[in-house]
């Protein structure tokens, strides 16, 4: 049998034939993706001994207290509860208001001036650092005007920290992230499918609510899902807007109303206040709550994925 | 060759390429009333006569022609003087022709020639493009469309598309799209199944799909979907079925299946259909309106427009599909 006149040559075999700086190239590439992957690796695996090592099933239902003796300092049920609260409420907030500014960009944006200027505002709130947010907040809510977001004490002093005001400013994360990623799918649906809607003797309204939002909806989850994990993983806003109080505390005995307008703690802000930085300084508390919450935002960033890697409508341009 | 004014924004060719014509071409009119007459091209022009190009180029042997509908022809709409233009750009010029029930009305053109423009100003879609403006009358059975609310003209002059474009829902509810009104008081799946199942049975699809109707559309093959677009289309009971390209994207055999189908639809919805294709305006044409530079160049039964064109424009055109 005759050997083959041809045979393909691997990227290895042809390495050797490189010019120096492209093999240089090569191996500088190769090395920096593989050092990524060990830095997350590291991360998770770090996180996932010390953290599995101070962690027991019980600090998931216990309440915090300020306890110096750490074997009576309980668990994070709080900061766990505050966490999955404030970013259920951020979402909520965010949602609505980008995907509506996207559906205004994306299908209206008229006066282009206009648009632009919505453009940059978005621009100008994603660029933002959440501490000078946290700041602004503060002094907003403070107002008499927005009383009843938080707790007001005698004298008609506004406090202007609660789960209602963190969650607001917590929104503002999420919603350039909303927004980048609902107009992306809007724009990514083919003019004809529109016309297709219009030409069956449907408005711009129906055609916007029946065709197109169904159609964006993996890239508003996608929005959506990246918003919840910035908001669960930010510790600014938390720290100055939420109140500082391990506990989640009620603002009166209302249900619900009470506790969004009280103030309380999140997974963030426990672990700083555990860490050697905080007051707490109870490092076993601190690496439990972080591995909880490293695994929450891992948890959706794969959801992303899976979002993304849903059917999404596939239209020919 | 053409003069063609820079400003239309179209391919040029001749000698006075570049030159600022000071006036459009000259627009022919069409006189719609008389049946088109046979004209032998006059002699000497440097192309042989029809009759002998046609057989040079094998034109008459493979493609069958279809039959003429028994049904009734009824006139639905008719363009008066339609000029349409883009910014300042005419992309239609002058043009006049009716659209009858009992037929098939092909808009064939060599690409920018203005025949999608002209098939988008029948149901106003070309008022979405915002620089478009449009003068001359177009009526639909005798009412001025400018007049009708433009939301019910296009449930009565339906469209589809080049690319098959089902909307992200169920097979079923692409269908009944068009026959759920805006708002309050949708209607049920029972009371919608009957003209859903029945546009699907007009459009050829319901034996594919009847036990799948409640599958996204998207995953339907290409062809099928195209199919599922024009059942969408026929649910509301359209007067007029206007095509853009329908099978350009489609394999030859879908292909078939839909030009199969336009011939069974001819007999009650009026259809005009955008090709590229000649041999497919052949195929399943009555008639045949042949567009050039926005003008209408020449409009009659296809026999007379593929065999014996009155227009050089035309032979050229027509001559060069078949050589």
């Amino acid at each position: 049998m005759a050997a083959p006149s041809w045979r393909p040559t691997s990227a290895a075999d042809s390495l050797e034939s490189w010019p120096l700086v492209d093999r240089i190239g090569y191996r500088l590439a190769w090395a920096t993706g593989g050092a990524l992957c060990l830095v997350a690796g590291a991360i998770v695996l770090y996180m996932a001994v010390r953290g599995l090592q101070y962690l027991d099933l019980a600090q998931f239902t216990q309440h915090p207290t300020s306890d110096i003796d750490q074997s009576k300092s309980g668990g994070f049920f709080d900061p766990l509860l505050g966490t999955v609260l404030l970013t259920i409420l951020g979402t909520l907030f965010a949602a609505p208001l980008g995907v509506a500014t996207a559906i205004w960009l994306s299908e209206y944006g008229r006066p282009a001036g206009l648009a632009r200027l919505v453009e940059s505002g978005v621009e100008v709130v994603a660029g933002t650092p959440t501490i000078v947010m946290a700041i602004f907040g503060l002094l907003v809510f403070q107002q008499q005007f927005f009383g009843f977001l938080s707790l007001t004490a005698e004298g008609d002093a506004v406090l202007g920290r609660s789960f209602l005001v963190a969650a607001t400013m917590m929104s503002l994360i999420a919603l350039p992230l909303v927004v980048g990623a609902t107009r992306e799918a809007l724009q990514s649906i083919p003019g004809h499918v529109r016309e297709a809607s219009y030409a069956l003797g449907k408005t711009k309204a129906a055609t916007i609510r029946r065709v197109l939002l169904p159609a964006a909806r993996p890239g508003i989850g996608t929005g959506a899902a990246l918003g919840m994990g910035r908001i669960a993983g930010d510790t600014a806003i938390v720290l100055i807007l939420l109140g500082g109080t391990l506990q989640l505390e009620e603002a009166n005995s209302f249900p619900l109303i009470g506790d969004l307008k009280g103030t309380g703690s999140t997974l963030t802000s426990y672990v700083y206040i555990n860490s050697p930085a905080g007051e707490g300084n109870a490092p076993e508390k601190a690496y439990a709550a972080a591995f909880v919450l490293l695994m929450i935002v891992i948890a959706l960033n794969f959801s992303i994925d899976r979002i993304a890697r849903g059917r999404r409508p596939a239209w020919s341009v | 060759m053409e003069r063609v004014s820079p400003d239309t924004g179209m391919q040029q060719e001749g000698p006075d390429e570049g030159v600022e014509p000071a006036t459009p071409p000259p627009v022919r009119r069409i006189v719609i009333e008389r049946e088109p007459t046979v004209v032998e091209p006059p002699a000497g022009n440097g192309t042989a006569p029809a009759e002998g190009r046609m057989q040079a180029t094998g034109f008459g042997s493979p493609i069958r022609r279809p039959e003429p509908s028994s049904a009734p022809k009824i006139e639905r709409m008719r363009a008066e003087g339609v000029t349409i233009a883009y910014s300042d750009k005419p992309a239609v010029r002058a043009v006049s022709m009716p659209v009858r029930q009992g037929e098939v009305l092909a808009l064939i053109g060599p690409s920018g020639c203005g025949k999608t423009t002209m098939l988008r100003s029948f149901n106003r879609l070309v008022e979405l493009t915002p620089t478009a403006s449009r003068t001359g009358v177009i009526s639909l059975d005798g009412q001025d469309i400018d007049t009708m609310e433009v939301t019910g003209l296009r449930r009565s002059v339906s469209m589809v598309f080049q690319q098959p474009n089902p909307f992200p829902m169920s097979v079923f509810d692409n269908v009944a799209y068009a026959l759920r009104e805006q708002g309050s008081g949708r209607p049920g799946r029972e009371e919608l199944l009957p003209a859903v199942s029945d546009a699907l049975q007009r459009a050829g699809l319901w034996d594919e799909v009847s036990d799948t109707l409640d599958h996204p559309a998207l995953r339907l093959s290409g062809g099928q979907q195209q199919r599922l677009c024009i059942a969408r289309a026929l649910a509301a009971q359209p007067e007029v079925l206007l095509l853009d390209e329908p099978c350009s994207a489609l394999d030859p055999r879908s292909t078939q299946v839909i030009e199969e189908l336009i011939l069974r639809l001819r007999d009650d919805v009026a259809i005009v259909i955008v090709t590229h294709n000649m041999q497919q305006a052949l195929r399943i044409a009555d008639h045949v309106g042949f567009m050039f530079l926005g003008e209408l160049v020449e409009y009659g039964h296809a026999e007379q427009v593929f065999g014996s064109p009155r227009e050089p424009r035309t032979q050229d055109y027509v001559g060069g599909a078949f050589g």
